[in-house]
C-alpha cells in the first residue's frame, strides 16, 4: 500500500515546524507497510496537539475525550481483536490526566500500538509544565520553575510491566517508522516515546540528541541481536561494569571491547532494558541538568519487545471455551435454566 | 387464620443466613402462588461484631394477593438473637438509650408474632446489644398484644445435628434452616416442596444437603408436633396473574438478562465496561457469568474507564453499556457527555443509593434524577427511564437498549437499591415475543461519501464502524461540521448542531407509550411518582381511592403527560428526594399546582406515610 492512502482530506493543522507533522508522515508510512487495509485500521486519541493525529489519517478515527483514549481503545480492541488498534497520546494526555488508564492498558497488555509524543509541554493550552518537564522548568503554570520530580515514560512502561517499549525522535524517520512497524508486529501493549519538539513553546528541548552533529555522540540506536556501537566514528560501545557497590552499572567503552553488549529485546527480565531506557535521562529530570553532558548515549529504537498473552486474545479466549462447553446457546435456553413454575 | 398478604421479617446476625433463609422462604411461596415483593435490609458492615446491633441483618418479605411492596411493617418476625430483636423493635431508634416500643417506629405491628431464638439471650448477649436489665422484653416495653413465642433454637439444632459429625460452628450456622421449618409450618408451606427446593439451592454442595433437609424437618416439625401456641397462618394465593411460567427475580438480574435478551435480539456483541460500586455490582456479577451468552465484561480501573471502554465498543459496532450507581455516574458525565457528541448508543445503568457524595451505599434514594437528566457540561441531552418493579428492570434494560441503538443516543436507566436488590415476581418471556430492535445502519449509497454528522430524516446520525470498507471516518468530542463531519468552530452551525441533537432526543418521545392513569381516574386528586415508588404508591393511591400517574419516562417524557395532569386538581409528586422530579414537571408543565411529598431517609416509601400526608392536604 501506498502512504498517500492513509493521508485524509484534513488540512494539517500542526504548527509549522512542529515535530508532529514528521509523525504524522512516519505514521501513513508505517501504515501502508504494514498493509493493515484503512477500514480495519483504527486510531484513538485523547486531547492535546498529538491527539489531533485521527483528523489527518484516512482510516477510523476518535478524538476523545481529555486522557481516555486509553479507555477508549481497550474498548475497542477488547471487543474487536481483529481490527488494528492505535493510540495517539502527549505526555500530559497520556501521563498526567490519562495516567491511570496508560498504565492498566500496560498491565493488561492489551494489543494497541500506542504513540506518546513526549515535548515536555503542555502546547493546545499554550504553556504549562507537563509530567516530564524537567524539575525547575519554567512554564506559564510555573513562572518560579517547577517543584516536582517528572514520569520518565519508560520507567513507568517496565514498572506496570509492559512488554514492548520502543523510543524515536521527530527527526529520525527511519527510526520512528521501524519503531511502528516493530509496535504493530508485537502482540501486546506497544509504547513508542516519540520525542517531539514543540516550537512554540519548548523549542529544542531534545536538541542534545536532535541535532545532526551531536546525535550520534549522544543517542545510540538499539537493534535487537546487534552489538551496541554508537559514536560518530562507530567507535564506542555500551557494557556492564560489575567493579563498583552492589550494583553492575553500564559505561562507554571501545567499540572493540569484548565486553561490548548485544542488545535482547527478548529477554523477560526488564532490568537491563530499564537501565538502558534510563541512559542519558538526567539531562531531562533537572533543569539543573541543562548543562553536564551525561556519559551514557541516550538509547533510541526498540528497547524492550517480549512476548506475552494479550487481554483481548484471552478475554475472546476464555468466551469461546465457555460457549463451546456450555448447552446453553440461546436466550431462552438461558431461561429455563431458572427455577420456575407455572401459575 | 386468612390473611390477604402477610409481612415477614427475618432478622439476625449478618453471619446467621438471614437472606439466604428470606430468599428460600419467599421462592418457595411464589412457587406456592403467592405474589412477593421483598426488601434485604443488610448493614453496610461486611462483619460487624457477632451479636452487636450494627451487624444485624435482615430481610422482609410481603406475600400473598395484590401484593405491591414489600410493606411498612411485619405480621411475623424471626428474631435469631438479642440484638435483632432490639433493633426491630425500636427501629431508627434502637441506639436511642431507655427507648421503649412504639407502634411509629417499630418494625412490627403491635399485634405480631415475634419468635426469637431463647437461647440467644444469655448475659453475654444482652450486654453485646447494650441492653442495661436482666429481662429485654420489658426494657424494650414490648406490648402484651405482641405475641412472643419463644424457641430454644439453637438447642434444637444443636440436638437435631448431634449424630451429623459437623463442628460446632457449622451446626451453628445451620440455626436459621431450624427457624425456616418453624416458619414453613407455620405458614403451612409443604415439607417437601421446601425440601425439593433446599437441594436445588445446595446442589453445588451435596454434602450440605443432608443435614439442612435434617435441620428443616426437624424445624417443620417442631411447630407441627408441639403444636406451637400460635394459630397457622393461611395466605391467599395471587388471583390475577396473567397465566404463565414464573421465577421470582432480584432488580440487578433482571437489568442484566434485560441486556443479554437485546443483544440476543438484534445480533448485536453485548460489553459492559464496569467498576465495582455497591448497589450495581451485582450487575456486573451477572454479565461477567454469562460467557455462555457471549458476554463481553471488562472490569475497568476505574469508573471513568468502565463507561470509555463501552464508548470504544459503541464506536466499533456493539451493543455498548456501563453500570454504576450515583458517585460513578458523576465520575462518568464527561464521558457520557462524549457519546451525546459523537452520538453513539450506550447503555448507562444507574442504580442509586442515598448521597450526595459516598452517601449512604447500602440505602435506596431516588437522588440522582436531576444529575441523570442535566448532569453535564453543555447542552447534552440523554434519554432517561427508570424501571419502577423488581421484574420491569428487564423490560426497561432492553427498552433502554432498543432506544440507544435505534437512536444512536446515550440512554440513563435509573434503578435503585431497592429494586435491585428486592425481588419480585416475572414472568418469563420469550425472545421472539419481545419488540423489534433494529439498530440504525447506514444507507449503501454513502458508501465513499460517509461522514460521521449525516443523520436521517429523524435527525438520527447514521451509524457506521470500523471493519465496513469505505466508511472510513473520523468522530469527535469537538463540535462537527453539520455537512462535512469535521471540526466546526462555526456559530450557525453550532447552535444547528446543538437543536440536531436535541431533536433526536426529543423525537423519542413519538416511539413511547402514552402515560396510563392507575387505580381511581375519577378521583380529582392525583400521586405522581416515577422509578421504584410504584408499588407504594399503588398501594397508597387504592388506600386513598385516588388516581395514580407513574413515570418510567424522564426524559423525553410522555407526549400525553401535560394533559393528564391538568385534569387533576390535587396533583401530589411523591418521591424519595428532595423534589426533583417536582422541579423537573414544573419546568415542562405549565398550569400545575404541584405539591409534594418527600422522604430521604434512605428507606423505601412507607405507605401508612403517604397515605396520611396526602389526606392532610
Amino acid at each position: 500500500m501506498e502512504a498517500a492512502q492513509f493521508k485524509s482530506d484534513q488540512y494539517v493543522r500542526f504548527c509549522p515546524g512542529c515535530g508532529d507533522h514528521a509523525i504524522c508522515a512516519a505514521l501513513q508510512k508505517a501504515m501502508a507497510q504494514i498493509g493493515v487495509p484503512t477500514y480495519e485500521t483504527v486510531v484513538i486519541s485523547g486531547i492535546g496537539c498529538s491527539s489531533r493525529m485521527p483528523h489527518y489519517l484516512n482510516t477510523y478515527g476518535f478524538n476523545t475525550i481529555h486522557g481516555r483514549g486509553g479507555a477508549v481503545a481497550t474498548g475497542v480492541k477488547t471487543a474487536h481483536p481483529e481490527l488494528t488498534v492505535w493510540q495517539m497520546s502527549g505526555d500530559g494526555d497520556c501521563l498526567a490526566i490519562g495516567g491511570n488508564h496508560f498504565i492498566h492498558e500496560i498491565r493488561r497488555n492489551v494489543d494497541l500500538n500506542i504513540c506518546l509524543f513526549n515535548n515536555r509541554i503542555y502546547g493546545l493550552t499554550k504553556g504549562q509544565y507537563s509530567p516530564t518537564s524537567p524539575k525547575g522548568f519554567c512554564s506559564k503554570s510555573s513562572p518560579f520553575g517547577t517543584v516536582e520530580r517528572p514520569f520518565i515514560p519508560a520507567e513507568l512502561v517496565m514498572g506496570a510491566r509492559g512488554t514492548f517499549f520502543a523510543r524515536t525522535l521527530d527527526v529520525d524517520m527511519p527510526t520512528t517508522v521501524d519503531c511502528m512497524v516493530k509496535a504493530k508486529e508485537h502482540k501486546g501493549a506497544s509504547v513508542i516515546e516519540c520525542l517531539v519538539n514543540c516550537v512554540i513553546f519548548n523549542n529544542g528541548t531534545h536538541n542534545w540528541i536532535a541535532d545532526r552533529e551531536t546525535r550520534a555522540e549522544h543517542s545510540i540506536l538499539l537493534k535487537h541481536g546487534e552489538k551496541m556501537i554508537f559514536g560518530a566514528n562507530k567507535d564506542k560501545g555500551i557494557a556492564l561494569d560489575y567493579s563498583q557497590g552492589v550494583l553492575p552499572r553500564l559505561i562507554v567503552v571501545a567499540a572493540d571491547d569484548p565486553r561490548v553488549l548485544v542488545h535482547d529485546a527478548k529477554m523477560e527480565d526488564p532490568t537491563l532494558h530499564r537501565m538502558l531506557a534510563l541512559m542519558g535521562q538526567e539531562k531531562f529530570t533537572d533543569v539543573q541538568n541543562a548543562e553536564i553532558v551525561p556519559e551514557l548515549p541516550v538509547a533510541l529504537g526498540v528497547i524492550r519487545d517480549v512476548e506475552a498473552e494479550t487481554y483481548d486474545q484471552a478475554v475472546n479466549q476464555q468466551i469461546a471455551d465457555v460457549q463451546a462447553k456450555s448447552k446453553c446457546k440461546t436466550f431462552d435456553q438461558l431461561l429455563g435454566t431458572l427455577e420456575q413454575w407455572e401459575i | 387464620m386468612q390473611k390477604q398478604t402477610v409481612v415477614v421479617r427475618f432478622c439476625g446476625d449478618s453471619g446467621d443466613g438471614m437472606q439466604l433463609t428470606g430468599n428460600m422462604f419467599s421462592s418457595l411461596s411464589a412457587i406456592l402462588g403467592n405474589e412477593i415483593s421483598t426488601l434485604p435490609d443488610f448493614p453496610a458492615e461486611i462483619r460487624a461484631p457477632q451479636g452487636t446491633l450494627g451487624g444485624v441483618s435482615g430481610f422482609q418479605v410481603c406475600l400473598g394477593n395484590g401484593v405491591y411492596t414489600p410493606g411498612d411493617k411485619a405480621d411475623v418476625i424471626v428474631a435469631m438473637n438479642a440484638a435483632a430483636l432490639k433493633v426491630c423493635t425500636l427501629g431508627s431508634k434502637f441506639n436511642v438509650p431507655g427507648a421503649q416500643f412504639n407502634e411509629a417506629d417499630s418494625m412490627y405491628k403491635k399485634d405480631a408474632v415475634v419468635i426469637v431464638d431463647t437461647d440467644s439471650f444469655t448475659d453475654k448477649d444482652l450486654e453485646k446489644a447494650l441492653y442495661k436489665t436482666e429481662n429485654p422484653f420489658t426494657e424494650l416495653g414490648i406490648p402484651e398484644s405482641v405475641q412472643i413465642v419463644p424457641v430454644a433454637l439453637t438447642e434444637m439444632t444443636k440436638e437435631s445435628l448431634k449424630d451429623s459429625g459437623m463442628d460446632n460452628k457449622a451446626i451453628l450456622k445451620s440455626r436459621n434452616m431450624f427457624a425456616l421449618g418453624v416458619v414453613c409450618w407455620l405458614f403451612g408451606r409443604p415439607i417437601d416442596k421446601a425440601i425439593h427446593f433446599l437441594e436445588g439451592k445446595f446442589a453445588k454442595k451435596p454434602a450440605l444437603i443432608a443435614p439442612n433437609v435434617k435441620v428443616l424437618t426437624d424445624g417443620y416439625n417442631y411447630g407441627n408436633n408441639t403444636a406451637l401456641n400460635i394459630n397457622v397462618i393461611n395466605v391467599e394465593k395471587a388471583d390475577d396473574l396473567a397465566h404463565g411460567t414464573y421465577t421470582s427475580i432480584a432488580g440487578n438480574k433482571a437489568t442484566a438478562w434485560g441486556l443479554i435478551a437485546a443483544a440476543h435480539k438484534c445480533g448485536k456483541k453485548l460489553f459492559l465496561g464496569s467498576y465495582p460500586i455497591t448497589p450495581a455490582t451485582d450487575i456486573m456479577h451477572e454479565l461477567a457469568g454469562r460467557k455462555d451468552m457471549g458476554v463481553i465484561v471488562v472490569q475497568a480501573e476505574d469508573e471513568i474507564a468502565g463507561v470509555c471502554t463501552a464508548i470504544g465498543a459503541a464506536f466499533a459496532g456493539d451493543l455498548a453499556c456501563t453500570s454504576t450507581s450515583g458517585p460513578g455516574l458523576s465520575l462518568k458525565s464527561e464521558a457520557i457527555g462524549l457519546a451525546v457528541m459523537a452520538e453513539l448508543p450506550l447503555v448507562v445503568i444507574d442504580v442509586q443509593r442515598g448521597g450526595p457524595s459516598t452517601g449512604l451505599p447500602t440505602k435506596t434514594e431516588q437522588t440522582d434524577l436531576l444529575q441523570a437528566v442535566y448532569g453535564r457540561n453543555g447542552e447534552c441531552p440523554a434519554v432517561v427511564l427508570a424501571a419502577s418493579t423488581s421484574a420491569n428492570c428487564f423490560q426497561f434494560a432492553y427498552e433502554a437498549c432498543k432506544i440507544a441503538l435505534e437512536n444512536m443516543t446515550p440512554v440513563i436507566l435509573m434503578t435503585d437499591t431497592y429494586l435491585a436488590n428486592g425481588t419480585g415476581l416475572w414472568r418469563l418471556p420469550k425472545l421472539a415475543e419481545l419488540p423489534e430492535i433494529k439498530p440504525q445502519g447506514v444507507p449503501e449509497e454513502l458508501k465513499g461519501h460517509y461522514n460521521a454528522a449525516l443523520r436521517d430524516e429523524n435527525s438520527i446520525r447514521y451509524w457506521a464502524y470500523p471493519g465496513m470498507e469505505g466508511y472510513e471516518h473520523r468522530n469527535i468530542g469537538l463540535e462537527r461540521d453539520s455537512q462535512k463531519g469535521s471540526i466546526s468552530t462555526n456559530p450557525e452551525n453550532h447552535e444547528l448542531m446543538v437543536k440536531a441533537r436535541q431533536a433526536k432526543v426529543d423525537q423519542v418521545a413519538n416511539k413511547i407509550p402514552d402515560l396510563k392513569v392507575q387505580c381511581n381516574a375519577a378521583s380529582d386528586t392525583l400521586l405522581v411518582g416515577w422509578g421504584s415508588t410504584e408499588g407504594h404508591l399503588h398501594a397508597a393511591a387504592n388506600e386513598l381511592n385516588c388516581a395514580l400517574a407513574h413515570f418510567n419516562y424522564i426524559n423525553p417524557l410522555p407526549k400525553n403527560t401535560a394533559e393528564v395532569l391538568r385534569k387533576y386538581k390535587k396533583v401530589v409528586v411523591c418521591e424519595l428526594n428532595n423534589g426533583q422530579f417536582a422541579s423537573l414537571l414544573r419546568s415542562k408543565v405549565t398550569g400545575v399546582d404541584f405539591k409534594q411529598y418527600n422522604e430521604i431517609m434512605g428507606q423505601p416509601f412507607a405507605v401508612e406515610r403517604i397515605v396520611e400526608h396526602v389526606k392532610a392536604l
